[in-house]
């Protein structure tokens, strides 16, 4: 377990099958829970987090002390109220903060490193219906979850179509496209190329792959925002200086603030688990799970089962998982017979206006979630 | 709440208990009658964000979507009934969009205002403008209303397209009125057509 951790651990009492053809022996699974569990247990909410995301939902961080992720959604009187309802949120495996990931220790006492095995969006939904069962919880109220957090959403309801009354998927996608593919390869490219990586053997050496990291959290970053948002807030403007330095400092204020993001992110994030999540990002293609000879042919048959009410959302203005795949998943809830709500929400900052406050967005999530 | 006279002609004639698809539901008034007087599972489709949004936010189960593209995801024969309530008239084909209805719903209710009502013809007559009357209250630069319709129209369009009218109500004056001279004294009819 990691000590950056101060939740709650859940130890699966099982090895967890993966869908690589391996097993997991020893999973560990930090979560955290808001609100009070019914004696029926049907007041259950499980919200999942996106890529760089944690069971941090709405207490503070324990590294940077900053709110909860979505503070501004989860809590009492909230849009997911947690006086109605009891929340959980848990760092999926192949993350970092004290769930188990390439940082933990294998069973012969030195950290996985590279020799975790590669995991996929379906196998942090495996440890997820693991924790579920380990809190007696048989189906979810809802399960909510906004980018990657989609994706486990949409996943589970394809999986186990049983364990959740509503899912609400959030700017996300039921497939990563080669645009996604490739802004994620020149990620783990950049931590690749930092010396310091060492192959992912790096826990015990004085220099974390940081660098890397940071390059990798800068590209990331820009895909999060829209043109129009970096416009606004950035524009052309300089950095504590009147004019042009003709050198390559961060010149610019969105130089030097991608710069900020990038280091603050090294000092709450593994550069291995960044590989191996951004893998399972990719890896993710619902339609081709079930069978479908083409993407997109027959993603209607991941919920051929499913007796979930759907909620999907995306954003105007979100480049990374455009409306066009919600959409797609919205055709194919249609043609499954599923019943399903859509709407596309306007807002400036991209695909990170999930996390930020919106009206109409809260409204939405308190109206389906209630 | 009461419902607009066509919704309520639409809402007293949906058995209870069906599927129904609201095709632009606006602000899902009737999805939210049928939910909740006769037990129906009634989805909806908008094309309006802001109205969409109320519709989900007060729990009703409604899709952002343009009726001229949207619904050739939905199955054959997925629900009961498909309604299109004062759609027709902005579609851009409203002939493909009534083969859909039909294609999607076992039955369709179809309201519309009707261009051949006595108000609207005199505009026109005596007036020499496009008519801008109660029924029809927006200027013809501005208006949604892209294919006026008349009652003996939709008659046509509908035994073209195979449809059995099954039964039709007319209104004037927000107050149900007979069939006889429907043409000239209907401003808004509601048909439920079969195939």
């Amino acid at each position: 377990m990691s000590p950056n951790s101060t939740s709650p651990v859940f130890a699966l009492p099982h090895p967890l099958p993966l869908d690589s053809g391996q097993v997991l022996e020893g999973c560990e699974i930090a979560y955290e829970t808001y609100g009070t569990l019914a004696p029926d247990a049907g007041n259950a909410v499980l919200v999942c987090h996106a890529l760089t995301g944690d069971q941090y939902l709405a207490s503070p961080h324990p590294i940077t002390g900053k709110p909860g992720w979505w503070e501004r959604m989860v809590g009492p009187g909230k849009p997911i109220d947690t006086n109605r309802h009891f929340v959980i949120c848990a760092n999926v495996i192949g993350s970092c903060m004290g769930s188990t990931g390439p940082a933990s220790f294998a069973p012969d006492g030195a950290p996985h490193a590279m020799r975790f095995p590669v995991i996929t969006i379906r196998d942090m939904v495996r440890g997820l219906v693991a924790l579920l069962d380990g809190l007696g919880i048989a189906r979810l109220h809802a399960v909510v979850g906004g980018s990657m957090g989609g994706m486990q959403a949409l996943s589970l309801a394809a999986n186990w179509p049983d364990r959740a009354a509503r899912v609400l998927v959030i700017a996300s996608t039921a497939r990563h496209s080669a645009q996604n593919i490739a802004f994620h390869e020149v990620g783990r490219q950049a931590i690749m190329a930092d010396p310091a990586w060492a192959e992912g053997d790096y826990y015990a050496a004085e220099a974390k792959p940081d660098n890397g990291l940071a390059v990798a959290r800068m590209a990331a970053h820009i895909t999060y925002l829209s043109e129009a948002g970096l416009t606004e807030k950035f524009g052309r403007r300089l950095q504590n200086r009147d004019a042009k330095g003709f050198g390559f400092d961060a010149e610019f204020q969105v130089e030097s603030y991608l710069r900020y993001q990038g280091s603050g992110f090294t000092r709450r994030f593994d550069a291995n688990s960044y590989l191996y999540i951004t893998r399972a990002m990719d890896y993710f293609d619902l339609a081709e799970e079930f069978g479908a000879e083409e993407h997109g042919g027959k993603l209607a048959d991941a919920f051929a089962g499913s007796t979930a009410r759907f909620c999907l959302v995306s954003f105007d203005t979100d480049w990374l998982y455009p409306t066009a795949e919600s959409r797609h998943i919205v055709h194919a809830l249609n043609a499954a017979g599923a019943k399903v709500s859509f709407v596309e929400l306007s807002a400036p900052h991209g695909h990170d206006s999930f996390l930020l406050e919106h009206d109409q967005l809260n409204r939405v999530v308190k109206g389906f979630v209630e | 709440m009461s419902l607009r006279p066509d919704l309520a002609a639409i809402a007293a004639h949906v058995a209870p208990g069906s599927r129904v698809l609201d095709i632009g539901c606006g602000d899902g008034a009737l999805m939210a009658e049928l939910e909740s007087a006769s037990g129906c599972d009634a989805r909806g489709m908008e094309l309006d964000g802001a109205l969409v949004e109320r519709c989900v936010s007060r729990g009703l189960s409604v899709v952002q979507g343009d009726a001229n593209l949207d619904l050739a995801n939905y199955p054959d024969k997925a629900f009961d009934y498909a309604i299109l309530s004062q759609t027709l008239q902005t579609a851009t084909r409203p002939d493909l969009i009534l083969d859909e209805l039909l294609r999607v719903g076992r039955r369709a209710f179809v309201s519309f205002p009707n261009f051949a009502h006595w108000r609207t013809r005199a505009a026109l007559m005596f007036g020499g403008r496009m008519p801008v009357t109660r029924a029809l209250p927006v200027s013809w630069y501005e208006t949604q209303n892209i294919h006026h319709v008349t009652v003996e129209d939709f008659r046509d369009l509908a035994r073209m397209k195979g449809a059995a009218i099954e039964r039709a109500w007319f209104f004037a004056n927000e107050i149900e009125i007979g069939a006889p001279a429907a043409n000239w004294r209907a401003e808004f009819a509601v048909f439920e057509l079969s195939r």
